[in-house]
C-alpha cells in the first residue's frame, strides 16, 4: 500500500484533468494514462481507471483518438493477457463514435489486443463484441466490426465460424453504402482467415454481390479485393472467378472503377499468377491505355513500365508499345507527363534494338513536347536511357530542349532544369557540356528570381565538384569574376555567394589567387549589404586559406569593415574576427 | 369531377416565431432555408443572420422505441401529424472579409442539408455564399447532482474516480453546496452487459443540445454558392456556385474536385450561370442542374471526370413562343428537386412550376401558373428586381402534390391528375384557406386556362394589375415538404408556417 500511497497526489491530479474543460489538459491526461495505471495497480485499474473511461466518450475527437491509442498497449496495466478482455469495453463504445479517425484507432487497437488474446477469451469475449457492433442499430458500429472479423474468426467453433460469415454476408449488403464498403476493403483480410472449403462459396458470393453494387465507390474498394482474393485462390480458380470479374471491371461504365483498375492492374496480374493470365490481361491494359477518360489514360501510362516487366519483351513490343506511341502524342498533358516519367524504364526491359527502332523517336517527340512537365520528366530519368543507347543518340534533340526548358516563362521550370544539370553534365560529358551548357550556366547567375540565381551558384559548386578545380578555373572562375562589377548590387550578392561556395571546393591555392581578391576588393563596395556579406564571406575563408593569409589580408579588411558606419556590417565584421582570433588560438 | 385523384385539405398546423400586425423584422432574422431531416424528425433553418435552428419532432418519433402495444393503439391513418418543437441553434456562419478581393461576404445561410445521422448526432451541411460547414449536433445527457446526504458514501464502482475522491474529505464536502454538473456519455443501453451503468438514483438526467463544427469545407468557390446535395454514397457532396460545381468528400475539408465549369474564356461570352444543382436520390453518378435559360442538364458523372458533355437536356420547347427579354429572365430556373422515385424532376421558374419525366426530353409533363395575372407587369417587376425572387419548390413522398411560393404571403400547392391544373392556394397565416375566396376572381382566370388555352394571354391582359392584389414585398420563397406524411413548413419573413393535410376522396 505504501507504494501506492506515495504518487498519489499527482495521479489525482492527473485524474482530475481527465476531466478538465481545457481540452489540452485532457489531451495530457490521457496520454499519461499508462502512468496513471501503474500507480493505481492492476486491479484498481481494472475496476476502477477502465470503467471511468469507458463512460467518458463524449469528448472531443483529438482526446477519443488519444484513448482509442494508448488503449491498445494497455495491456500490461490491466494485468496482462489473461485480463485483456477489460479492454474491450471502451474500445467497442469508440468503435461506434462518429468521427472515422477514431473509429479507425479503436479498430486497430482492438485487432492488437485481440490478436493477443487466448483462444478461449477471444471466443468468449472478442466474438461476441463482433457481433454485436455488426449487428448495432448505427452503421458507424457496422462499419467497424468489418475490421474485426479476421481477429475473431480463426479460434471460433464451427458453429460461431458459420454465423460470422453468414454476418459479413450480410454486412456486404447493408442498406448503408458506408457499411458495405467497408466490408469490401475488409474482404481480402477475413478472406484470408476462411477454410478454403468457405473461400469459394461464401466468400466469392460476397465478392460477387460487392462487385455488382449500384454504388461507384463499393465496386472501386472490390477492384482492391480481386487482388487480395487472386492470392487466396488456386490458379484455376482465379482464372475462373476473379480474371472475368478484373475483365468486367477494366470495361466498368464508370471511370473511377476504371481508374482504379488501371492503377492495379499490375498487382492484379501478379495475383493471378500464371503467364497465361497476363496474356489475357493484355487487352484489358490495352483498352485502359486508350480510355476515353484522361484521368484513367493517366494512370494506365504510369504504369507502362510495371506492366511491361511481368510481360515477355515480345508481348510488350507487339502490343504495349503501339499504345505507348499514342499516348505520346496524347491529347492531355498529363497523361503525356506521366509517360514521360517511366517511359525510360522501358528501354532496359525491350532491348537496345527495339528502344533505338521504336522508343527513341517517343522520346525524341516527348522531348519537344510543348508542355515542360513532360520535358523535365524525360531529363530527370537520363541517366536510365543512357545505359542503353548511350547519350550520343540523344543529345542532338536533347540540347534543344534543355535550352528551351533554360528559359522558360516559369521559374520553377528553370529551377527544375538547373538541379538536373549536374547529372546531365556527367552523363554528356566535359566536351559537350563546355559547348553548351557553360554559358547556361553563368546565364542563370543572372537571373530575376533570387531562386534560380541561388541554385544557379549551388549548380556551380557541384560542377566544380564533378569536373575538378583545373576544369573550374578554366571554365568557371573567369566568367564568374567577370560578372563581379554587375551594376546591380542583388546580383553582385549572388557572386559573393557563388565565390564562398566555389572555394572550399578549389582549395586554398586558387581561393589565394583569384577568390580572394575580389572579395577584399567588395570591402570597398558602397551598399553596406554587400559589405556585411563580405565580412560573412571571408569569416568563412578563414578555414580554407592559411593563417598567414588570415593576418596579412583578411584581418585588415574585417578590421576596416569593423569600423564601418553601418551597424550590421560592423557586427558581421566583429564575428568574422572572433572567428579569425579562434583560429589563432586554435592554431 | 369524378377524378379518383386525391386532394388535400390543408389546415394550420404549427407557427414559429410569428410576427405581430406592424411588428419590424430586422433583416437578420429573415429565414433563409428551410430543410426537413430525412426521416422528418428534424426541421432546420437558416437566416440571414448565419444562425441554424433546429427544430425536433415531438410526437410519434422514434417507431423502435414505441412499443408494439402503443403501436397498434395508434392506427396508421389515425397518427396525428407531425408537431415539432426548438430544440437548439448555432452561429454556422460569420460575416467574413476576403482580403484578395475586398469583398465582405455575408452570413447568409443559402442551403441547408442534413447528412445521414449517427450515434444519435445530427449531422448538417450548412453554406454562405462561400463557405460550407459540417456541423454535428448532439444530445448531451446532464448528469445532475441535485441531492446528496452528506454521510452517504457513493458506493459506486467509480467511487474513487468519480468526484475528487483523491484529494482531502473537505472534498467531499463541497459535492452538495451546490450541484455539479458533468458531462456523461448517452450511448445505446444494450450494448454492455459487462458494465452497469453507476446507480441512477441520485442523478437527474436532463438533455442539452450541443452543436460542433466539425470540417469547414473553403475555398474552392470564386462566385456564389446555390446549392449543396450530398450523394447517395453518403461519402460525397457537391457544391454550385454560378460556373461551377465541385465534388467534395465528406471526410476531407481542404481538397476538392471540379466536376462542372462553364467559366468561358472571356467572361463577355457566358450566356448563362448555373442556378441549382442536385444529385439523383438513388443513382450515384447523376446529378442534374439547372440554368438561367431554362435547361435542366442531366449528368453522368461515371463518362468522365468533367463533365461538361452532358447525358441530356431537359428544355421546354414550347415556352419559348412569345419571346422578349423579360420571359427570358423569367425563364430561369430557380430551384429543382428530384422526386423519389428519380425518375421525375421538379422545377420552378419565375412564372411556372414544372415537372418533367427524365425520359422526356422536350417538354414537362406539366406545367402549373404560378402568378399568371404577373406576366403583364414583367417589366416593371424587372425593375424592383422582383424577377430576380428565387422561389423553392418541393413535392410529397408520393410525387403526387408539389408545393411553391408566391408573392403576398401565399403559396400554392397542386396536384399532379392530368389536366387539372389550378392549385390550391394557401396564406402563410394561422387562416390559410382564406385568401382562397377572396381571389375568387383569380381562379377562375386560371380555369379558364384550361378549357381554353389560347384565349387566356387576351384574358390577362384585360384583368386589372392593381399592385395592392399582390403585395410584392412578401414574398414566401423558402418553403419544405415533410418526408413522409402531407406538412410543408414555410418561411415567410422570420416566421416559419406549417400546414397538414390528411387526403380527402372526392
Amino acid at each position: 500500500m505504501a507504494a501506492t500511497d506515495e504518487p498519489l497526489y499527482p495521479i489525482a491530479v492527473l485524474i482530475d484533468e481527465l476531466k478538465n474543460e481545457d481540452i489540452q489538459l485532457r489531451l495530457n491526461s490521457i496520454r499519461k494514462l499508462s502512468t496513471i495505471a501503474r500507480a493505481l495497480g492492476e486491479e484498481r485499474t481494472r475496476k476502477e481507471l477502465i470503467p471511468f473511461l469507458n463512460e467518458n466518450n463524449d469528448d472531443d475527437d483529438e482526446v477519443l483518438l488519444a484513448m482509442a491509442e494508448e488503449l491498445g498497449v494497455f495491456m500490461p496495466y490491466v494485468g496482462g493477457v489473461g485480463y485483456a478482455h477489460v479492454l474491450l469495453p471502451p474500445l467497442e463504445t469508440l468503435c461506434t463514435v462518429e468521427e472515422t479517425c477514431v473509429r479507425d484507432k479503436a479498430v486497430e487497437s482492438l485487432c492488437r489486443i485481440g490478436a493477443q488474446m487466448k483462444e478461449s477469451d477471444l471466443v468468449g469475449w472478442f466474438a461476441p463484441l463482433v457481433k454485436r457492433l455488426a449487428t448495432g442499430e448505427w452503421f458507424t458500429s457496422r462499419v467497424s466490426s468489418c475490421g474485426l472479423f479476421h481477429i475473431a474468426y480463426p479460434s471460433a467453433p464451427d458453429q460461431l465460424k458459420a454465423e460470422l460469415r453468414s454476418i459479413y454476408g450480410q454486412l456486404c449488403q447493408d442498406d448503408m453504402p458506408m457499411v458495405r464498403r467497408a466490408a469490401a476493403s475488409n474482404l481480402g483480410k477475413f478472406a484470408a482467415t476462411v477454410e478454403p472449403s468457405h473461400l469459394k462459396t461464401d466468400i466469392m458470393s460476397m465478392f460477387e454481390d460487392l462487385t455488382q453494387d449500384d454504388q461507384d465507390s463499393v465496386r472501386l474498394l472490390a477492384v482492391e479485393g480481386c487482388a487480395a482474393l487472386g492470392k487466396l485462390l488456386e490458379s484455376q480458380d482465379c482464372i475462373a472467378h476473379i480474371l472475368p470479374v478484373i475483365v468486367n471491371f477494366s470495361q466498368d461504365k464508370s471511370w473511377r472503377v476504371r481508374y482504379m483498375v488501371a492503377n492495379q492492374l499490375y498487382e492484379l496480374c501478379e495475383a493471378v499468377g500464371s503467364e497465361a493470365t497476363r496474356i489475357d490481361l493484355v487487352p484489358a491494359y490495352v483498352r485502359l491505355l486508350r480510355d476515353n477518360e484522361a484521368e484513367v489514360r493517366i494512370a494506365a501510362a504510369g504504369k507502362v513500365t510495371k506492366f511491361c516487366q511481368i510481360l515477355s519483351p515480345e508481348l510488350a513490343i507487339q502490343h504495349i508499345l503501339p499504345c505507348v506511341k499514342e499516348l505520346s502524342s496524347d491529347s492531355s498533358q498529363h497523361v503525356r507527363s506521366a509517360l514521360a516519367s517511366v517511359i525510360m524504364g522501358m528501354a532496359p526491359i525491350l532491348g537496345k534494338d527495339a528502344t533505338i527502332e521504336q522508343l527513341l523517336p517517343i522520346f525524341l517527340s516527348l522531348l519537344k513536347d510543348e508542355f515542360p512537365d513532360v520535358r523535365l520528366n524525360i531529363i530527370s530519368k537520363l541517366d536510365q536511357v543512357n545505359q542503353v543507347i548511350g547519350i550520343d543518340l540523344l543529345s542532338q534533340s536533347l540540347l534543344p530542349a534543355i535550352v528551351e526548358l533554360a528559359e522558360d516563362r516559369h521559374w520553377r521550370v528553370r529551377l527544375a532544369i538547373i538541379e538536373y544539370i549536374p547529372l546531365l553534365a556527367s552523363q554528356l560529358g566535359v566536351g559537350f557540356f563546355d559547348d553548351k551548357l557553360g554559358s547556361l550556366c553563368m546565364q542563370w547567375l543572372e537571373d530575376k528570381v533570387f531562386s534560380i540565381r541561388e541554385a544557379a551558384a549551388n549548380n556551380l559548386k557541384r560542377l566544380a565538384e564533378e569536373f575538378g578545380p583545373d576544369w573550374a578555373m578554366q571554365h568557371i572562375i573567369p566568367q564568374v569574376l567577370e560578372k563581379i562589377n554587375n551594376p546591380h548590387y542583388l546580383y553582385r550578392m549572388t557572386i559573393l555567394q557563388a565565390i564562398s561556395l566555389l572555394a572550399p571546393v578549389l582549395g586554398a591555392d586558387i581561393t589565394c589567387q583569384k577568390l580572394l581578391p575580389v572579395v577584399i576588393s567588395l570591402s570597398k563596395d558602397r551598399v553596406p549589404n554587400i559589405k556585411f556579406n563580405v565580412a560573412k564571406v571571408l569569416q568563412s575563408l578563414v578555414p580554407i586559406v592559411g593563417q598567414s593569409v588570415v593576418e596579412a589580408t583578411i584581418r585588415p579588411c574585417l578590421i576596416e569593415l569593423s569600423e564601418d558606419p553601418d551597424v550590421d556590417v560592423r557586427y558581421f565584421a566583429g564575428q568574422a574576427l572572433q572567428a579569425c582570433d579562434q583560429v589563432m588560438v586554435s592554431g | 369531377m369524378t377524378s379518383s385523384m386525391r386532394s388535400l385539405n390543408w389546415k394550420f398546423s404549427q407557427v414559429f416565431g410569428e410576427r405581430h400586425p406592424g411588428e419590424k423584422v430586422e433583416e437578420i432574422d429573415i429565414i433563409s432555408a428551410v430543410e426537413f431531416e430525412s426521416r422528418g424528425d428534424y426541421l432546420a433553418t437558416g437566416d440571414h443572420g448565419g444562425r441554424v435552428v433546429l427544430f425536433e419532432r415531438t410526437n410519434g418519433k422514434d417507431y423502435q422505441l414505441r412499443s408494439r402495444k402503443e403501436l397498434e393503439h395508434t392506427d396508421s391513418s389515425v397518427t396525428s401529424h407531425p408537431l415539432y418543437s426548438y430544440k437548439t441553434e448555432f452561429q454556422s456562419h460569420e460575416i467574413e472579409f476576403d482580403y484578395l478581393k475586398s469583398l465582405e461576404i455575408g452570413e447568409k445561410i443559402n442551403k441547408l442539408r442534413w447528412c445521414a445521422s449517427s450515434n444519435n448526432s445530427l449531422f448538417i451541411l450548412s453554406t454562405n455564399d462561400r463557405t460550407i460547414k459540417l456541423w454535428k449536433v448532439s444530445d448531451h445527457k446532464v448528469k445532475k447532482i441535485i441531492e446528496m446526504d452528506s454521510n452517504a458514501y457513493i458506493s459506486s464502482e467509480n467511487a474513487l474516480l468519480s468526484e475528487k475522491s483523491f484529494l482531502t474529505d473537505q472534498s467531499i464536502q463541497s459535492v452538495p453546496n451546490g450541484y455539479h454538473l458533468e458531462w456523461i456519455t448517452k450511448r445505446p443501453k444494450s450494448t454492455f452487459p459487462t458494465y452497469k451503468e453507476s446507480p441512477k438514483m441520485m442523478f437527474k438526467f436532463g438533455e442539452c443540445a450541443s452543436s460542433r463544427c466539425r470540417r469547414v469545407y473553403s475555398h474552392a468557390h470564386d462566385y456564389n454558392i446555390n446549392s449543396i446535395s450530398i450523394n447517395s454514397d453518403c461519402e460525397t457532396f457537391l457544391s454550385a456556385d454560378d460556373l461551377r460545381i465541385n465534388m467534395w468528400n465528406l471526410e476531407v475539408g481542404n481538397q476538392c474536385f471540379n466536376i462542372i465549369d462553364l467559366k468561358p474564356l472571356d467572361m463577355e461570352d457566358l450566356v448563362e450561370v448555373i442556378t441549382s444543382a442536385e444529385f439523383h436520390p438513388a443513382y450515384c453518378n447523376l446529378l442534374a442542374y439547372s440554368s438561367s435559360r431554362g435547361f435542366i442538364r442531366l449528368v453522368d458523372m461515371r463518362q468522365s471526370a468533367l463533365c461538361d458533355q452532358n447525358a441530356r437536356i431537359l428544355q421546354d420547347r414550347e415556352a419559348h413562343g412569345s419571346r422578349s427579354f423579360f420571359t427570358e429572365i423569367a425563364a430561369s430556373i430557380s430551384d429543382i428537386k428530384f422526386a423519389k422515385d428519380g425518375r421525375h424532376i421538379l422545377t420552378r421558374d419565375y412564372m411556372n412550376l414544372k415537372l418533367w419525366d427524365l425520359h422526356m426530353e422536350s417538354s414537362p409533363i406539366v406545367s402549373f401558373k404560378i402568378h399568371e395575372f404577373l406576366r403583364p407587369k414583367l417589366s416593371e417587376l424587372y425593375n424592383g428586381d422582383f424577377i430576380f425572387d428565387k422561389f423553392d419548390c418541393c413535392l410529397s413522398r408520393d410525387g403526387c402534390h408539389f408545393a411553391t411560393g408566391t408573392y403576398s404571403n401565399t403559396f400554392k400547392v397542386f396536384c399532379h391528375d392530368g389536366g387539372h391544373t389550378d392549385g390550391t392556394r394557401l396564406e402563410a397565416s394561422k387562416n390559410p384557406n382564406r385568401v382562397s375566396h377572396t381571389q375568387e376572381c383569380q381562379k377562375n382566370a386560371g380555369l379558364l386556362t384550361i378549357f381554353a388555352r389560347g384565349l387566356h394571354w387576351r384574358g390577362h391582359e384585360n384583368s386589372r394589375f392593381d399592385s395592392s392584389d399582390c403585395d410584392l414585398d412578401s414574398k414566401l420563397i423558402h418553403l419544405a415538404w415533410h418526408p413522409t406524411t402531407n406538412l410543408i413548413a414555410c418561411a415567410t419573413k422570420c416566421s416559419l408556417y406549417m400546414y397538414h393535410a390528411e387526403s380527402e376522396h372526392f
